[in-house]
């Protein structure tokens, strides 16, 4: 059972309560698509991945950036009981989708930068342990039912 | 993953925006780094105070960015420009390379907080690929 203290919680929910999912989402799957071009391995059926300007331009990306961090959200109103929160998407990404679960740490770290450049002083070093340790948890939970 | 011609320009277009403010982003970052990161505080319990904004962690942040600003001066050859850096961390510091990524990613959170708007997907990418380069050039005289 993961140990959240009184700050992190609270630093969790204020974070999510700040962010447009609309905007974030997007930003942070497609700057993953960018950095980490790899992973765009998963996304043959999204068209036109051919450049950063595309990217970022692509309306399919942009849609499931914001299903991403939808599923995000789940973990934040059940900070308690994340295992079994993505215990189904684990075995949905593991059985169905084929994704290494390495990559669920390389959108982690991308969404980590997008939060970092929107909320700039605020996002102190306290904030991104917690943020961190929230990420890692999820990132966990998500590969823990591959076989 | 080696820097192309297009990498190389980004990072050295991005460090003229953001080398003036280098010491603050070594200190910030460092200081970040043994907040989010508490196992990197071993390497200096020999500091007598390593909270964020203290003198030692200040002092080495600025350092930390010197060692940056060389690796963007060499950034043709980023392995040999960085060989004497490359034995002090092999054989005296003997830092756990796997170190290297953390602090790479703070310096990233930082540039990201303090230059949102400089800091593209594209600034991005090449200056990933520039961290990983310097860190395996610090690695190259380890064994």
């Amino acid at each position: 059972m993961v140990e959240w203290t009184d700050f992190e919680r609270a630093t969790i929910q204020d974070i999510f309560s700040k962010i447009d999912y609309d905007v974030v989402g997007p930003a942070a799957l497609s700057r993953c698509l960018i950095v980490y071009p790899w992973t765009q391995r998963y996304f043959s059926k999204f068209g036109n991945l051919y450049n950063a300007a595309s990217i970022m331009g692509n309306a399919m990306v942009a849609k499931h950036g914001t299903i991403i961090l939808h599923g995000l959200d789940r973990g934040v109103k059940n900070m308690d009981n994340m295992k079994e929160i993505y215990a189904e998407l684990s075995v949905l990404h593991s059985d169905k989708l084929h994704v290494d679960p390495d990559n669920f740490k390389l959108i982690s770290d991308c969404l980590t930068i997008v939060i970092a450049a929107q909320f700039g002083k605020a996002f102190t070093g306290e904030v991104q342990a917690a943020f961190q340790k929230f990420m890692a948890v999820v990132v966990s939970s998500m590969g823990r039912q591959y076989h | 993953m080696s820097l192309t011609e297009k990498d190389k320009a980004a990072v050295k277009a991005i460090w003229s925006k953001i080398s003036k403010s280098g010491d603050a982003i070594g200190a910030e970052a460092l200081g970040r780094m043994l907040t989010v990161y508490p196992q990197t505080k071993t390497y200096f319990s020999h500091w007598s105070d390593l909270s964020p904004n203290s003198t030692p962690v200040k002092n080495h942040g600025k350092t930390v960015m010197g060692g940056v600003a060389l690796a963007v001066a060499k950034i043709d050859d980023i392995t040999n420009g960085l060989t004497a850096l490359s034995e002090q961390h092999a054989f005296q510091l003997r830092v756990d390379p796997a170190n290297f990524k953390i602090l790479s990613h703070c310096i990233l959170v930082v540039i990201a907080s303090m230059f949102p708007k400089d800091f593209t997907p594209e600034a991005h990418v090449s200056l990933d690929k520039f961290f990983c380069c310097v860190s395996l050039a610090l690695a190259e005289k380890y064994r």
